[in-house]
């Protein structure tokens, strides 16, 4: 069977901050990562590989350095890594990038034996864009059943068994076949670590570049002509209240404080 | 379409590089280059001082929809063994304006099995319309059924808003109806406004974890659809109007199922998880003794929040060290940050600096957690804590 | 002349930075007061393969035996971390495994190298005596042939990874050639009879990395461990300690490189007379000569390893890479100490430990008088065109 699992390589959100004086974003200094909840999925796939006879093939669409985070999949164990990555494909919102996606694991399993024998395993969500849509956008490309937040999965003979979160209170067992796509929570494992061997054998493998000569996409569909959401604006949040010191007796203090509290749709 | 630079007017000076959220835009040999990241959102034109920069919205090749066909707001309600989620009647709440602002219909959209006598409860809540999909198979949650029927009735009916609650439920089928029917879909908002002269909707929601807001928009794809994060809109008030209800029948065999629901399981309340808090309580070494920690965690109890303590509160075996908040303790991010009796050395600081809104209370007026406290009270922490805990009961006991 | 790294060599830092930070960072201090390395940390050491990084991966290491340059960047980030833990890999791969590698025989490599590169032994390099410190031809551990067997009697002090070591590389005493000692470097199993560890020495620094005293009562070694030839000893001691240099150099690197890092992180938050402390002078100059030494130490640590793997004599890059680099360290530590004011003396701040680790780099493997005098010797004799 094949596990496609798609990867994002993200800023590290953690580091992004706002220079007050300027308002505008530091970016200096931002490492660029894989985008964490992809490291579970990664994982996934390779605990799946050992327990089943699987080829695991991480696909990531972005531009050319994009290939680090292709880079740090091969070094955790996959088979093989595919880089999406052509002008035409850039500015490319969830529909388009699904769209993208759908296209490169179509052709990947073109003349294959496991054309109905695959997995397609993501993160939950990207933590730059953070919407979560990229997942059941591309399972519904690919015509497959989709399962999202997942924190635990079983494979056995052909069944996927999974418990995936419903409320903050319970979590539903759902089973399903293949082909399917599953998103993938944090809770669901702990990513393994890049071994040396690992990063030694990953640059003695060759990922190949996918651009759109190789996908021949319907040019409508892809980058920003495929796009349906347009970004209309970027802002700074309003940094919340200014260093207010309440003064008054304590009843009156309190009460400012939670009509404040209210007002910033905290309570 | 895109962007353009003209490189006559352009001086490298760099405004526009500082201002991309997305690596967009470089500096090579002094001259502004586009790069594949860019995304088109237009902060570099805002700070160009020599207008140097020029964006191209033009579309082409496009589909022509017609827009105008589409008209209405629809709210997807949620729901779970029979309890709507609150998200659904806040819908309804902002719903209901943005309705009033288009000049069209709110209706409620619910996929169920057994509603029928609680449809004059929901109406209670302003619909103009509620669509009730009826099925015996709909008792439970499916992915590929809402989405089937979903799709199926926004093509008959052609609203032109959705709105949806940003849950696990929501975020699952909105995305794939979002696909099947190639529209717009914007994920987890936190604010929505109407155009007047488009009817656009401007869906506005946090990105980078919050650091930088986005306002997004659809222009030329209809339905316009949202995911919507819970708490943030309000549920409206009830009062009496008319509704029309209309129940719409829904063929669906079990066999055509494509996932199977083996179990349902109540999960285990997660043990305390400060880093993932949303709104923590913390006490220092003002709280004065471990008794005394009873008042602080009182507050943290009306607030459904999470306990935590500086450094000396953990040395002085007032708390465990797994409440330990700082440089050599947790660091966390919580929404909101009570500091009751800390002082805000450094070395707590570190630990909070995440945080979105700090509230301290301490009796020393120069303590420095005030210098980064976004709400203070100089008093009496043994005075004001009881009593902030005695107000929120009664405010939040209202809602 | 690219000052860059290349691709593979920036992810090899990434993940053991990332490696370092995740599991030997949460327990660094611990360790630092039980004197002891955790034991679940050196599990995942192994599994990531840091005790093999110089050696191919046919004999079970992580294959960078011919990338000097990426070694030193992988001691430099556990190094960074915990000085402990540095010193531990970097000793084990650079003067035990890596010399059995580059001189031992296959049969040698077979029985000790991949145990050795796997982790499932440590191993040791041990020269030093009670009388035999900066004198390395003061040796006075004898070997005396019997048959195809060696008897070693003597003791060897401060030997790092001592008390843990299952192979053991050790220089005896073989013979006299007139005045002058002859010396062997014997490979010796740790569970031959007659060979025990001593005393466990409890350190200023890098305390949780092992020191231990060494202790031989007619050990029998065959013949077949004899690293080289009989005689060979001195020679070879000095090729070996040429490679350990450089691991000792990347991991002061990485020491002097935490150091910064403390330094202007508080710089920036500590706010007195008003404002951040990094505004006033008195701190920038501190923290600009930090970040110069340090800097130098890492350039002339790359140097010397980019010289060792293009196969030219590094011995003079080597070891002033080693006394810049430890040097800079000590600095940096004293720097970063004093920067943090009172609160760089204690416990809950990092750089206390820094500084009584950043001391072992100024004194073993050479000590700095000792390098300069190497360093001289070399430049008097060559003429400083051979720099």
């Amino acid at each position: 069977m094949k596990i496609f699992v798609c990867i994002k390589q993200v800023p590290g959100v953690s580091e992004v901050r706002i220079d007050p004086q300027t308002n505008s974003l530091v970016r200096e200094g931002i490492p660029s990562i894989t985008n964490p909840f992809d490291k579970n999925a990664i994982e996934l796939a390779l605990i799946i590989k050992k327990n089943h006879d699987a080829e695991v093939i991480a696909i990531s669409m972005g531009p050319p350095q994009a290939e680090e985070v292709l880079r740090e999949a091969l070094a955790m164990g996959v088979d093989q890594a595919f880089l999406l990555s052509d002008r035409a494909f850039a500015g490319a919102d969830t529909l388009a990038t699904s769209y993208t996606l759908a296209l490169a694991i179509k052709k990947l399993l073109k003349g294959s034996k496991d054309k109905t024998n695959y997995l397609v395993i993501v993160g939950a969500q990207a933590i730059d864009g953070d919407t979560g849509q990229v997942g059941p956008e591309l399972a519904e490309e690919l015509n497959i059943p989709q399962i999202t937040y997942v924190q635990k999965f079983e494979l056995k003979e052909g069944k996927i068994l999974v418990e995936r979160i419903f409320r903050t209170e319970e979590i539903v067992i759902i089973e399903t076949r293949m082909p399917a796509l599953i998103s993938v929570l944090k809770e669901i494992n702990t990513p393994r670590n890049p071994t040396m061997s690992g990063v030694v054998n990953a640059y003695k493998k060759e990922i190949k570049v996918l651009n759109a000569e190789e996908l021949k996409p319907d040019i409508r569909k892809v980058g920003r002509h495929g796009s349906k959401t347009e970004v209309w604006k970027i802002f700074v949040p309003e940094r919340k209240g200014d260093q207010i010191i309440f003064k008054g007796t304590n009843e009156e203090v309190v009460k400012e404080l939670c009509k404040k509290l209210k007002n910033d749709k905290i309570l | 379409m895109g962007l353009f630079i003209n490189d006559e007017l352009c001086t490298g000076c760099g405004s526009c590089t500082e201002s991309c959220p997305f690596v967009g835009i470089e500096l090579i040999d002094n001259k502004a280059v586009i790069t594949e990241s860019c995304n088109f959102c237009g902060a570099c034109l805002d700070v160009c001082p020599v207008d140097a920069i020029l964006i191209e919205r033009k579309e082409f090749e496009k589909e022509i929809i017609d827009l105008s066909e589409y008209r209405g707001v629809w709210v997807i309600a949620e729901h779970y063994k029979n309890i709507i989620h609150p998200v659904t009647f806040q819908l309804l709440g902002k719903g209901g304006e943005l309705a009033k602002e288009l000049e069209v219909n709110l209706s409620l959209v619910i996929l169920g099995a057994n509603f029928d006598e609680r449809l004059e409860e929901f109406s209670l809540y302003g619909p103009d319309e509620i669509l009730y999909i009826k099925s015996p198979i709909l008792k439970h949650y499916y992915s590929d059924l809402y989405v089937k029927a979903l799709t199926e009735l926004i093509n008959e009916k052609k609203p032109e808003v959705i709105l949806i609650g940003a849950t696990p439920t929501g975020r699952d089928f909105a995305p794939r109806i979002a696909k099947r029917l190639n529209a717009g879909l914007t994920a987890d908002c936190t604010g929505l406004e109407i155009d007047q002269t488009t009817r656009n909707l401007l869906q506005t929601r946090p990105t980078f974890g919050g650091t930088l807001m986005a306002t997004i928009r659809t222009p030329n794809s209809r339905p316009q659809m949202a995911t919507v994060r819970p708490g943030i809109f309000i549920s409206p008030e009830k009062s009496k109007g008319k509704t029309r209800i209309r129940k719409i029948d829904f063929n669906f065999k079990e066999k055509d199922l494509v996932t199977k629901i083996i179990s349902v399981v109540e999960r285990e309340k997660n043990s305390e998880n400060l880093e993932d808090a949303e709104i923590i309580v913390s006490g220092g070494r003002g709280v004065g003794s471990k008794e005394n920690f009873k008042i602080i965690e009182a507050l943290a109890e009306v607030l459904g929040a999470e306990l935590g303590g500086s450094r000396v509160t953990v040395e002085l075996g007032w708390l465990d060290q797994d409440r330990q908040i700082g440089q050599t303790g947790k660091t966390v991010s919580p929404r909101l940050y009570i500091a009751c009796g800390i002082s805000g050395a450094i070395q707590h600081l570190v630990g909070i600096q995440n945080a979105e809104i700090i509230v301290a209370i301490n009796k020393d007026r120069n303590a420095p957690i005030f210098n980064v406290a976004h709400y203070g009270i100089v008093g009496d922490l043994g005075e004001i804590v009881p009593l902030l805990t005695e107000v929120l009961k009664r405010e939040l006991n209202q809602e | 002349m690219d000052f860059t790294l290349n691709e593979q060599q920036k992810m090899l830092r990434k993940i053991t930075r990332e490696f370092a930070e995740e599991y030997m960072a949460p327990v660094a201090e611990e360790s630092d007061q039980n004197s002891k390395l955790d034991e679940k940390v050196f599990q995942k050491v192994k599994d990531m393969n840091y005790f093999g990084t110089c050696i191919p991966e046919e004999y079970g290491g992580a294959g960078l035996h011919d990338d000097t340059i990426s070694f030193s960047i992988v001691t430099e980030e556990i190094g960074r971390v915990d000085a402990s833990w540095g010193i531990t890999t970097g000793v084990h791969c650079s003067v035990c495994a890596y010399p059995i590698y580059k001189f031992g025989t296959e049969d040698q490599k077979q029985r000790f190298l991949i145990d050795l590169a796997k982790g499932n032994k440590v191993g040791a390099f041990c020269l030093t005596e009670a009388n035999a410190g900066s004198d390395a031809g003061g040796v006075q551990l004898s070997a005396e042939k019997d048959g195809d067997e060696w008897i070693l009697n003597g003791s060897k002090i401060f030997a790092t990874n001592g008390g843990i070591a299952k192979s053991l590389l050790i220089v005896a005493k073989s013979g006299e050639k007139g005045s002058r000692k002859e010396l062997t470097i014997f490979i010796v199993d740790a569970d031959t009879p007659g060979y025990s560890v001593g005393v466990k020495e409890d350190k200023i620094g890098v305390r949780a990395s092992d020191t231990s005293e060494l202790v031989f009562q007619d050990v029998r070694v065959p013949h077949e461990n004899i690293l080289g030839n009989v005689g060979e000893g001195f020679r070879l001691a000095m090729k070996i300690l040429d490679y350990g240099r450089i691991s000792i150099a990347a991991q002061c690197v990485g020491l002097g490189q935490a150091c910064l890092e403390a330094s202007i992180k508080y710089a920036n938050e500590r706010i007195q007379f008003g404002q951040p402390i990094g505004r006033f002078q008195g701190i920038q100059w501190k923290i600009s000569d930090m970040a110069c030494a340090v800097e130098s130490g890492r350039l002339l640590t790359y140097k010397a390893a980019h010289l060792c793997d293009i196969g030219m004599d590094y011995g003079l890059a080597s070891s002033m890479a080693k006394l810049v680099a430890s040097e800079a360290a000590m600095k940096a530590a004293h720097s970063a100490v004093q920067i943090h004011g009172g609160y760089g003396l204690m416990k809950a701040y990092a750089v206390e430990r820094y500084f009584r680790d950043a001391k072992v780099g100024e004194i073993y493997e050479g000590t700095s008088e000792i390098q300069r005098m190497v360093i001289a010797n070399r430049l008097l004799r060559k003429g400083a065109n051979i720099l």
